[in-house]
């Protein structure tokens, strides 16, 4: 094994590592496997911690509960991890979900579910492509551009609503089978739940297994040697917004399904909380690298956290508190990782 | 003070050992280094000379081992305590503040305050005034980093270097991107400082520069001290013999070429703005073209123009006699066209990705079966490049960025050459590439103009392009002046051309 310089490893323990290199994988570093798994190992340690606490929180009722007040978020999540291997940002997701859910409940009454959704999804999608443009083909900053889009979009749902909430005719909310996407289940498993479990399967094939997954994590590692490569950044980056507001549209029809109305902000502050869990997941705001699966784990752990507070009896707004704590842990331990040691060398 | 220190020397190396997770980069090396001597450090690329020297500069914790300056035994547990030790590194990558002034980057961190704290910058321009004047540079402390070039931002770390008290001056490849003149300033200044009995560490992979300036060469080998030669007492042979474990074949033999086939690019009148003008030439098959002039002659913006990464603004391509317009590195890559770029870190790689990824990167369609990659046809693909070019990585899994610098290139060329491309551009393949890795990509471009490819080599060093190249375009600001038959042209023709002397040859 020669003439490996390996950065990240200023840290590491040379005695443990030396007991890896025979094998063939002497790439995958203790700091590495520590990076990539350590998620999974504070999941662990959480829930065992929580579970001490409370007698309820580890139940099956409890995690289904965890599970189905998570589908939306986690829904969201899902798209915006796409965006930020990439390398951008999308803050647009929480406003965007208030337009979608005040369109397809309003337009349910108006021309039927089906139409409903269909005009909803092109008018998010259409939003999506908005942001793609911006960001992929005139190259402006993603931060910018969809905290701008994040305003815009209230003023256009306010537009929209004429400023009242809206909701389905009272009469029709136990007969309509729109009800199915949020209130249905399948052997017991509730659809929200479904849903999320069936995007994320189907985005982490993409994602991981596709060429145009592969371009997204090269767009994201390195704009410059992709463009190199023959890669059309803008259109690869125009995608992952396509994609970041279809799941906002899954998630307003989930949404709106479950609630049967909608008020003009309900997706209000939604952004930061898809974003933590797909920094809690472990994906990085460098761009590059991520998964589907760890957003889902971060996704879970947002949850449980909130869900732990709760059955702990702290008033709710502790959680906001609790959650910015978590970032700000995931972030530093995501550069740690990188740069192997926990603080800057350099002051 | 012990005995040593009065024998002159001024920094004494022992034993260091420095393990990474799976390597060890370094196992027990020795490094004496003496007042005013100038001591080259040689070997490979991943031979572990960075890895030494950042030990040194209190980078890095060495797991074994003692580092003594003047006769002290020292910890530099900071790159802070290091300096204030007088060690000084001189970067191989420059890391200057871009928007700043000069004065400001030489000072940065310790500019001088009038008495209410407030930036004194009558005392901080004429300081760096007066260090300008002894580097001999035609940049004042006023002027803006960004609008200096490479070569300028280099003497601008080396003035950083010289406001110091310095004992050790560390220069890492200093004269990379440095043109003649500003070479022979950067000679003079290491007078001075041998003048002044500091000592001087000069890594580089340029044996004309190490036989000139150095007094002994210390040759590194996979991690372990290889001895230390004295420089009078010894030739090039000796020393890559030492670095590389045997003797390289430089020699270069003409007729094994095939003769040039058709012509396979046929470029004219072709300009880009400002950067080029009027550019006309013709590729064949089986040929090896080679751009030369300085840094900033245009080259590399033709090759940017002929991968659609740039328009033309006036001009035509015919790739195999079809008139192409190129407007994207996609077409380019349909067409058959392949980029070798001139920085394989900021251009070439994914450095977060794997070996493998980066290789199959511009074909990764072609890698589906059905909507999903095959894993499998890519390690093919690696493994096939691989061992074609002996890339040295433990396995396709291993991050590029955990690579040493000459097989990271070796990727870069891999994926250009997996694409099977009609017409290959190199630019700068082997620039901060050891000598073993820089002579079998040597041998590799001529073993593909011999297999009937068409290519382009641009390069700044005169023996990298008089090595490979048939024909050889010399630029100067921009213009085409000459195309040189390789076997009729002196090295003083192409010096004339590519500085203008010779402009109206064309």
């Amino acid at each position: 094994m020669s003439r490996v310089e390996t950065e990240t490893a200023a840290s590491g323990k040379p005695k443990e590592a030396d007991e890896s290199a025979p094998g063939p994988d002497t790439n995958r570093t203790l700091v590495q496997i520590l990076s990539s798994q350590g998620i999974l190992i504070a999941f662990g340690l959480f829930m065992l911690g929580f579970g001490l606490f409370s007698e309820r929180f580890l139940s099956l009722e409890n995690m289904e509960s965890v599970l189905r007040s998570s589908a939306i978020i986690g829904v969201m999540a899902l798209g915006v991890t796409v965006v930020v291997i990439s390398g951008n940002l999308d803050l647009s997701v929480g406003s965007m979900l208030s337009f979608g859910t005040v369109m397809v409940v309003d337009l349910h009454d108006k021309i039927g579910a089906a139409p409903g959704i269909a005009v909803m999804m092109a008018a998010v999608l259409a939003l999506g492509c908005v942001n793609g443009f911006l960001v992929g083909i005139l190259r402006l900053n993603s931060l910018i551009v969809t905290l701008g889009m994040l305003s815009a979009i209230q003023g256009l749902t306010l537009i929209y609503s004429g400023g009242k909430n809206v909701d389905i005719d009272p009469s029709s909310q136990d007969t309509t089978w729109f009800k199915v996407f949020g209130r249905g289940d399948i052997a017991g498993l509730d659809m929200p739940i479904i849903l999320f479990g069936l995007l994320a399967v189907i985005l982490h094939c993409i994602v991981a297994y596709t060429a145009f997954g592969r371009r997204v994590y090269a767009v994201g590692g390195n704009p410059t040697a992709a463009v190199f490569s023959g890669i059309r950044r803008g259109r690869v980056v125009f995608s992952t917004y396509v994609i970041s507001s279809f799941c906002v549209g899954v998630a307003a029809i989930i949404l709106g399904s479950r609630v049967m109305g909608s008020q003009n902000n309900v997706g209000q502050g939604y952004e930061l909380l898809v974003l933590a869990g797909v920094i809690l997941g472990g994906t990085s705001l460098l761009g590059g690298s991520g998964s589907i699966f760890e957003t889902v784990i971060g996704v879970l752990i947002l949850g449980f956290i909130q869900n732990g507070l709760l059955l702990l009896s702290y008033p709710y707004y502790t959680q906001w508190i609790v959650t910015w704590f978590v970032i700000i842990l995931a972030v530093w331990l995501d550069i740690a990782g990188k740069r192997g040691r926990l603080f800057s060398p350099i002051a | 003070m012990t005995d040593t220190a009065a024998a002159g020397t001024i920094l004494r190396l022992e034993k260091i050992v420095k393990t990474f997770p799976g390597v060890r980069a370094l196992d027990g090396v020795d490094f004496e280094l003496r007042r005013g001597e100038v001591h080259a450090l040689m070997g490979e690329n991943g031979a572990g000379k960075s890895t030494l020297m950042k030990v040194l500069a209190g980078m890095y914790q060495p797991d074994g081992g003692r580092i003594h300056i003047d006769g002290l035994r020292c910890v530099l547990p900071t790159p802070i305590a290091a300096k204030e030790q007088g060690v000084i590194l001189v970067h191989q990558e420059l890391s200057l503040a871009e928007e700043m002034t000069v004065a400001e980057n030489i000072f940065l961190g310790e500019l001088p305050r009038s008495r209410f704290g407030f930036v004194d910058w009558k005392v901080l321009n004429r300081r760096v005034g007066d260090i300008l004047e002894t580097l001999n540079v035609d940049f004042g402390p006023r002027t803006k980093v960004n609008r200096l070039s490479i070569a300028k931002k280099q003497m601008v770390e080396i003035a950083r270097a010289l406001t110091h008290d310095a004992k050790v001056v560390v220069f890492d490849e200093p004269t990379a991107s440095l043109t003649d003149a500003e070479k022979t300033v950067l000679f003079d200044i290491i007078g001075d400082l041998q003048e002044r009995g500091v000592g001087i560490v000069y890594i580089s992979h340029r044996m004309e520069e190490i036989f000139r300036i150095s007094d002994r060469i210390s040759i590194l080998r996979d991690g372990s001290y290889r001895g230390t030669l004295v420089t009078a007492e010894t030739d090039e042979d000796e020393v890559t013999r030492a670095m590389i474990g045997r003797s390289l074949d430089l020699s270069r033999t003409s007729d094994a070429r095939v003769a040039p086939g058709e012509v396979r690019l046929a470029v004219r009148d072709l300009s880009c703005g400002k950067l080029f003008r009027d550019v006309s030439f013709e590729l064949r098959a089986g040929e090896v073209l080679g751009f030369y002039g300085l840094i900033g002659a245009g080259r590399t913006e033709i090759a940017e123009t002929l991968f659609g990464l740039r328009r033309p603004s006036a001009g035509t391509v015919h790739l195999d006699g079809e008139a192409v317009r190129i407007g994207s590195p996609a077409e380019a890559i349909a067409r058959g066209l392949s980029l070798v770029p001139e920085s394989r870190k900021e251009q070439g790689l994914v450095l977060g990705m794997n070996c493998r990824d980066n290789i199959t990167l511009p074909q990764i369609d072609r890698m589906t079966s059905g909507p999903f990659i095959s894993g499998a046809r890519e390690v093919e693909i690696y493994d096939k490049y691989q061992a074609r070019l002996e890339i040295k990585a433990p396995s396709w899994r291993t991050m590029v960025k955990n690579l040493s610098g000459g097989n990271q290139q070796k990727i870069v060329i891999g994926k250009w050459l997996s694409m099977a491309p009609r017409v290959l551009i190199v630019d700068e393949p082997t620039r901060g590439i050891d000598v073993g890795s820089k002579s079998e990509i040597h041998n590799l471009i001529r073993e593909l103009a011999a297999s009937g490819l068409a290519v382009i080599v641009i390069s700044s060093e005169m023996p990298e392009v008089l090595r490979v190249s048939d024909r050889i375009a010399a630029m100067h600001e921009g213009r085409l002046v000459t195309v040189f038959e390789r076997d009729v042209v002196t090295e003083d023709d192409l010096i004339q051309a590519i500085s203008g002397i010779g402009e109206h040859a064309a």
